[in-house]
């Protein structure tokens, strides 16, 4: 979101702009003619906007997104004169429905018959589809009322030509599923009769564009639409970016810097070259730190096929200077964290006197959380075809932001953007990584380089892994008492975790202001004397962000800090986390000056009661306060993210080994109203399984600068032997449409961690307060009984 | 030279005989339903069928095919009407659904051995499979709903 006054740019540069949340501090290229001149040192000049924030947006939600929103029908519709309804979905698919709920909701408010709907995909192209940027859990959110303009749009202008045909009353005429009838004259017709007369019409809006009432809706709601493409997955017919083919295109993978900020110093392509298959081996130019969305560099291999191109790369003899990152190191990199959260740091918010009331309080705990790095490893690597000539280009490509991926090539390129085309493919994941386009961009520069032949590049799942844009790591401490009669006081949280911003420009070393406000500076909480602090944090890998973003660490840390303190103070965790949250009530964002996602506070307010609501539906579903024997326990947790509400309670039982079973997980979500509850009911299933998981085993290591884990065998993914036994999800507020929309995607994720390691103190005892939880409950019977 | 069949079709290929059955099946075949994930046998995102076994196409040379037969996704039943895929649809398994044709792949080959199997069962045969989303247990009753489709395991 570009703030006024400042020119927005569209080219190129816009890609870093439009980082995760509309609210993230404008980032803004600001010599488009400088990039221009390609990637060489240097020439990739950024600089930071202005910070605004004690100047909240004017624009809110999709409005205040590069591209808008758009509701013309005539973008996204088209009925054939066979009555074939295609609707165009303009939102990247990567697991969450999209394509499904999109063309659900327009079929609902157009009365289209689903059986007669096809889907097609957007291309990339903000200035006609509106923003097409899918990440930040906004799909729905911010596309729900413009979709359904055009849905009803679009029956109106059908009534309407039939009205003109029939020469009666357009309110007399019904629409329902594919069929327009005149009651009166007993007259009928298919929407295929009049689609080409209905095209023709002038769009109704404002008052003349009459909305269903949500009593009327067919599909949204419901619950009985199987995902669109499920079929064509089931057969092995679904084309992801990875299986693009294009006649006469080429293979390629890239050797890149293990180090981020690393260069070849020399290279020997000599051995590779004699690879049966390879057909040339170059070197790719990189950008400087910091790298945002530009390729890295190294040596590119290209082959026949996949194959011969990572055999050849096999053979490749590099020299690295592995630059200025190369000691980075995650034992010292944690020490440095802790001896940072352990003195006062940058003052992000207070309200009471916290340091006062911490020093005279008599049950407090000082404590601290320890998140580690992680890798997306969507199952999908990132993979692109790109044919790029002097005259043009076209790719493939599994992008979550297809605009951004065009704005990149046209720069690198030095095309315009219109000779730029961006086919979105689905997506075998994307959890954030693939909102980068850097994949592409390698694979655009690779084509022109070879005249124009079309290039597929593939990421090795080692390239996955040692390259990604990792999520950030974090050392939370916080401090916190309870007043005399149990009730939370007083509580301190400093928060230390390199920032997203260090991508895009000179690093901050503190946290934004938009990851403050994911579980810091928007927490509904009713202690009196609350402090935030934010502690310095250098960024030393591409840091980018992960589904949830900064709500892991800092939800991790607040809900079992909250669990911490109830044991302190003898409380029972529920009973205590509903007094944290406080009493049923509204908080204005604008008082606690977090970005609120971008949202408008008025709509968007913290609710602690909705908050509550949700802890209390979990605790009712998982049966709390059954007695249950040791080793086995129940531990909750509760979060807003997203602008959506979800709490966790999971049951775990550890083995005499230390061993983890999950037999049951509650998680109730308050997400206002549910366009798809099939799809909210299977991402809460899919987070609270990603969420036990990153817990349990989740974690990217440094030394000498680069990665340690590289493939599925060290940096260890849950499987099925690790799924809950069931997940039982409750929704909660799911018709009540009197509210505004929140994210679906990413809000199951935060509170499953917190809940799994208070789950497991309930069970054993044992405080988990670094993750990944690992081997750490290894005789964890005779540690209790050393604690008496 | 090695000779092989790919869903009932009879292939030769003269290229090097160590390629991973997977890049045969991917870049020369064109047959895109096996997936890459890792290249080390750790995902299961490349499940095929090798004279109706499940296997890791992304360690299996070409060679090892030779006169056997090979079965992938595109193979399973021409019309998506295999109890399994049947059951995954009904179920809506799939998120992003990339690893689902070798889940499906995987789950197909189970069944032959234990029409009917328990949670442990399903559990100790689709470990390999990787699922990056989270269906695991969408896939679990999944496979159950396939059993009943069949008729009850018998």
């Amino acid at each position: 979101m570009m703030p006024d006054g400042l020119d927005g740019p569209r080219g190129a540069a816009a890609a870093p702009a439009e980082a995760h949340d509309a609210d993230a501090q404008p980032i803004v290229n600001v010599s488009r003619r400088a990039f221009l001149l390609g990637l060489g040192a240097g020439a990739l000049v950024l600089a930071v906007a202005p910070a605004l924030a004690a100047d909240p947006p004017r624009r809110y939600g999709g409005d205040g997104m590069p591209g808008g929103l758009k509701d013309d029908p005539r973008l996204f519709v088209a009925i054939a004169a066979d009555g074939t309804v295609t609707i165009l979905n303009h939102r990247a698919e990567m697991g969450q429905g999209v394509r499904t709920s999109v063309p659900m909701i327009i079929a609902d408010e157009l009365e289209a018959d689903w059986a007669r709907v096809q889907v097609r995909q957007a291309p990339g192209d903000e200035t006609k589809y509106g923003n097409q940027n899918t990440d930040g859990s906004r799909s729905i959110r911010h596309n729900f009322e413009p979709l359904r303009r055009a849905g009803a749009a679009a029956r109106q202008m059908l009534i309407a030509a039939a009205a003109a045909s029939w020469k009666v009353p357009a309110a007399e005429i019904v629409a329902e599923q594919h069929v327009l009838t005149h009651a009166g004259s007993g007259r009928r017709a298919g929407y295929g009769e009049f689609a080409a007369a209905a095209a023709a019409l002038p769009v109704p809006s404002g008052e003349a564009l009459k909305l269903k009432q949500p009593a009327q809706f067919r599909y949204i709601g419901k619950g009985r639409i199987g995902g669109i493409d499920n079929r064509d997955i089931v057969s092995g017919k679904a084309q992801y970016g990875i299986d693009t083919r294009v006649p006469g295109m080429v293979y390629a993978v890239v050797a890149r810097p293990p180090v981020y900020g690393g260069r070849v110093k020399r290279h020997d392509a000599a051995a590779a070259l004699k690879v049966p298959g390879v057909l040339k081996v170059l070197p790719l130019d990189g950008a400087p730190i910091p790298s945002a969305f530009f390729p890295l560099g190294g040596v590119a291999v290209v082959a026949e096929n996949t194959w011969a191109a990572i055999e050849g790369r096999k053979a490749l003899q590099i020299e690295w200077d592995h630059g200025p990152n190369a000691g980075y190191d995650s034992q010292r990199y944690r020490a440095a964290l802790e001896t940072a959260s352990r003195a006062e740091g940058q003052l992000v918010y207070e309200r009471g006197a916290t340091y006062a009331e911490l020093a005279k309080a008599e049950r407090k705990i000082a404590v601290e959380y320890y998140v580690p790095h992680l890798a997306h490893a969507p199952m999908e690597p990132p993979a692109a075809v790109v044919r790029a000539d002097a005259d043009g280009a076209e790719a493939w490509a599994c992008v979550q932001a297809p605009q951004a991926t065009r704005a990149l090539l046209a720069g690198l390129l030095k095309l315009p953007e219109e000779r730029v085309t961006i086919h979105q493919t689905l997506l075998g994941g994307g959890f954030g990584r693939k909102s980068k386009p850097d994949f592409v961009a390698e694979a655009a520069v690779l084509s022109r380089a070879l005249d124009g032949k079309p290039v597929k590049l593939t990421w090795t799942r080692e390239d996955d892994i040692v390259n990604d844009y990792f999520h950030t790591v974090s050392l939370e401490r916080i401090e916190a008492a309870v007043d005399a009669a149990g009730k939370p006081l007083a509580w301190l949280h400093r928060s230390a975790a390199p920032s997203i911003a260090s991508l895009f420009g000179p690093d901050p070393k503190h946290q934004r202001d938009f990851e403050l406000g994911q579980g810091l500076t928007d927490l509904a909480t009713a202690v009196p004397h609350y402090r935030v602090e934010n502690p310095e944090a250098p960024a030393h890998t591409r840091i980018g962000w992960f589904r949830s973003v900064y709500n892991i660490p800092h939800a991790f840390a607040t809900q079992s800090a909250v669990a911490e303190l109830a044991h302190a103070a003898g409380r029972d965790p529920k009973d205590f986390l509903l007094d944290f949250i406080g009493p049923a009530r509204t908080i204005d964002p604008v008082s606690m000056k977090t970005p609120n996602y971008g949202e408008d506070p008025a709509r968007y307010p913290l609710d602690a009661g909705r908050l509550r609501r949700v802890a209390e539906v979990a605790a009712q579903g998982a049966g709390w306060g059954r007695t249950l024997p040791r080793g086995k326990g129940l531990g909750i947790a509760a979060h807003r993210s997203f602008v959506s509400y979800v709490a966790v309670v999971v049951e775990v039982e550890v083995g005499d080994d230390g061993t983890l079973s999950i037999p049951r997980v509650d998680i109730a979500v308050d997400c206002g109203p549910q366009v798809n509850p099939e799809r909210v009911r299977s991402q809460m299933e899919g987070a609270v399984i990603q969420g036990l998981g990153l817990a349990a085993t989740g974690e990217i290591r440094f030394a000498e600068g680069r990665a340690v884990q590289s493939n599925f065998h060290d940096y260890l993914l849950p499987r099925i032997d690790a799924a809950p036994r069931a997940i039982h999800v409750h929704a909660v507020g799911a018709d009540d449409y009197a509210r505004p929309l929140g994210g679906v995607g990413e809000p199951g994720l935060p509170p499953v961690a917190p809940a799994l390691t208070n789950a497991i103190f309930a069970a054993t005892g044992q405080r988990i307060r670094s993750l990944p939880i690992g081997r750490q409950l290894a005789g964890w019977r005779d540690a209790g009984k050393a604690d008496g | 030279m090695v000779t092989l069949t790919v869903n009932g079709r009879e292939q030769r290929f003269d290229g090097n005989p160590e390629m991973p059955l997977l890049w045969y099946l991917r870049d020369v075949l064109g047959l895109t339903g096996a997936k890459y994930g890792c290249g080390m046998a750790l995902c299961g995102v490349c499940t095929i069928h090798l004279d109706g076994v499940a296997m890791r196409a992304c360690v299996t040379p070409v060679a090892a095919a030779e006169g056997r037969q090979v079965t992938t996704i595109e193979g399973l039943s021409p019309d998506a009407s295999h109890p399994v895929q049947q059951a995954w649809t009904e179920l809506n398994v799939a998120q992003c659904g990339y690893c689902q044709c070798g889940q499906i792949m995987q789950a197909a080959s189970l069944l032959k051995d234990k029409p009917k199997p328990t949670d442990a069962d399903i559990d100790a045969a689709m470990v390999g499979n990787l699922c990056r989303c989270g269906t695991y247990t969408r896939i679990r009753a999944a496979i159950h709903l396939a059993v009943e489709k069949s008729g009850g395991g018998a």
